[in-house]
């Protein structure tokens, strides 16, 4: 199968789910073409190669240099003319699930969006997706012409593995006049942590953490791990934490390899936005709290105390 | 201006959901429906521009079964001029809605502005606006947290990963798919509710539009609801105890730390 995967980057940083696309792709045996786009990003297409993708194809331009969904969409759509894919797959990240809807409209093609269970074989894609928050979850068919349409969240797959690259390079000149849009600045988030719907470990915390301040408890343990922090709605609403951070069905939907609730008691809310993460440890004062009936394993403390001795015994471990 | 929201009636966030005895959907009786949360910051933002436009027209678009009406009124009631429903079916995919928006739409007056919050809750597909703006051939701002309109552009910040703000300038017209911040939703007085149910709103149906059901992209199938988990392992003893087991199954025996 030919399948074409939009690579993402920022400030010049290949995106992590970006490389577990391309790296579970080509083990599955499809014909892997990565569309790079940017401005001095060429040498971020030899990286791609390392993950095993068949074909990078960069475009480089001024109008490219910041992400603009119709400027990718233009690139995309002169690639998929050229190349002719099978089925054309993006991250569901902020930019993923900006762009792929209109190349999917402009194709004509039906588009499979936050896809979180994928299994691939070298001459199929079987995606599920969820639905009612993951309260549900639904297999995709297409049943349209054109290309197939993904976007899949992160983590979906294992942690993808560097190997050596046997690519091809090639260059995409894409047509850039007349856009509508333009991007004029970013403004950094400057947090530093990943983002919670792309980290492998989440640490979230509820209300009962009692102020913004008291989240550096979490942060910590965050830190060391290499994780990202969240919060449920009752924290995010007693302004302790952005909106960004929120895990649930009216915030972010989250898959991490290890998710650690704290004193976060379970509303059915909450459990819709984690419950696919691979391991849940849930740590809370209530024995009875519903977290614990999908937590894998459960600490019923204080979390005040029992997060700063996590903190540490990782430290031993470090 | 003319200005359209898009919303979409969503089952309330307390729903359980349970599935169809042949598992092709969910068993949507019972349910109690909502406007999508983030909708609601659409109609506050298209009311918003009204009033720094005072000529404009705000027109609430909802497409679905009749139950949508409901929804279509919520924003009537908030302060919208009219409605439109467009008839669909239940089940019927993003493609097909944002054609039938996107073709209704081209038999209306001109549009300047379209609204549309950033995802619906219950899919959290967060294509349709995406969708339309592209049937449309016009530009898609998505996820976003400001906006300072011009007679005939926008510029936007756009919320991505990790808290980063995209700085966008567009031409109108232009869909807009809002987030929470970008305004502070007004709840509607009991006399803009009375008004509301006496505004009009028009219904179109696929038909009129030269659409059937068939020209779907995707559907869904094999519907199921989460496996049960099994229980999971409750540690004992002291907190260092605890806190040391569990880091050491992390590492050892789960291997996600």
């Amino acid at each position: 199968m030919k399948t074409l995967i939009i690579a993402e980057q920022r400030d010049g940083t290949l995106k992590k789910p970006t490389k577990e696309l391309v790296h579970a792709f080509s083990q599955a045996g499809h014909e892997v073409h990565v569309l790079l786009t940017g401005e001095g990003v060429q040498s971020l297409s030899e990286t791609i190669g390392n993950y095993g993708a068949h074909t990078i194809h960069t475009a480089e331009a001024s109008e490219l240099k910041l992400y603009t969904a119709e400027a990718t969409t233009r690139a995309t759509l002169a690639l998929v003319e050229t190349i002719q894919p099978d089925a054309i797959v993006a991250s569901h990240t902020p930019t993923g699930r900006d762009f792929m809807p209109q190349v999917a409209m402009k194709l004509g093609a039906g588009l499979a969006s936050d896809c979180h269970q994928v299994t691939l074989s070298s001459d199929s894609i079987t995606a599920r997706r969820p639905v009612y928050a993951g309260k549900a979850s639904a297999e995709v068919e297409f049943v349209g012409n054109g290309p197939q349409c993904y976007t899949i969240r992160a983590n979906s797959f294992g942690n993808p593995s560097e190997g050596t690259s046997s690519a091809k390079q090639e260059t995409l000149n894409v047509d850039l006049s007349g856009l509508k849009t333009k991007a004029t600045s970013n403004e950094s988030g400057n947090s530093g942590r990943p983002d919670v719907t792309e980290a492998s470990v989440v640490i979230s915390g509820g209300r009962s953490l009692k102020s913004a301040e008291n989240f550096e408890i979490l942060e910590k343990l965050a830190d060391l791990l290499g994780g990202g922090v969240g919060a449920s709605r009752a924290a995010v609403d007693a302004g302790f934490r952005p909106h960004r951070d929120q895990v649930g069905q009216t915030g972010k939907v989250v898959s991490p390899s290890l998710y650690i609730a704290c004193g976060i008691s379970g509303a059915i809310q909450h459990l819709a936005g984690m419950r696919t993460s691979k391991t849940i440890v849930a740590i809370n004062t209530d024995p009875d709290a519903p977290i614990f009936q999908i937590a894998d394993y459960g600490i019923v403390g204080d979390l005040f105390e029992v997060v700063p001795l996590l903190t540490e015994e990782v430290k031993k471990i470090k | 201006m003319n200005i359209y929201v898009c919303i979409k009636q969503v089952p309330d966030t307390e729903t359980k959901i349970k599935l169809n005895s042949d598992q092709t959907w969910i068993d949507t009786s019972g349910i109690k429906w909502i406007v999508s949360p983030y909708d609601e910051f659409a109609i506050e933002e298209g009311l918003k521009v009204k009033a720094q436009f005072p000529e404009s027209k705000v027109t609430i678009v909802s497409a679905g079964p009749d139950r949508v009406v409901d929804a279509i009124r919520t924003g009537l009631a908030m302060g919208a001029d009219t409605g439109l429903h467009i008839e669909l079916p239940e089940t019927a995919d993003h493609f097909i809605t944002a054609q039938a928006i996107s073709k209704a739409l081209q038999k209306e007056e001109k549009v300047d502005l379209l609204f549309c919050g950033k995802e619906a809750i219950d899919d959290g597909a967060a294509q349709t606006a995406q969708l339309i703006a592209a049937a449309m051939d016009i530009p898609a701002l998505t996820v976003i947290l400001e906006a300072q309109y011009t007679e005939n552009s926008v510029q936007v910040k756009r919320e991505v990963e990790g808290g980063t703000i995209e700085v966008l300038e567009s031409s109108l017209p232009a869909v807009i798919a809002a987030q929470k911040g970008l305004n502070e939703p007004r709840y509607a007085s009991l006399p803009n509710i009375m008004k509301a149910k006496k505004k009009e709103v028009k219904k179109v149906s696929l038909a009129d539009l030269g659409m059937s059901e068939s020209d779907q992209k995707v559907k869904l199938k094999n519907f199921e609801l989460p496996a049960p988990k099994a229980a999971g392992r409750k540690l004992d003893g002291t907190p260092a105890e605890m806190a040391a087991e569990l880091v050491k199954i992390l590492h050892e025996e789960v291997k996600v730390i």
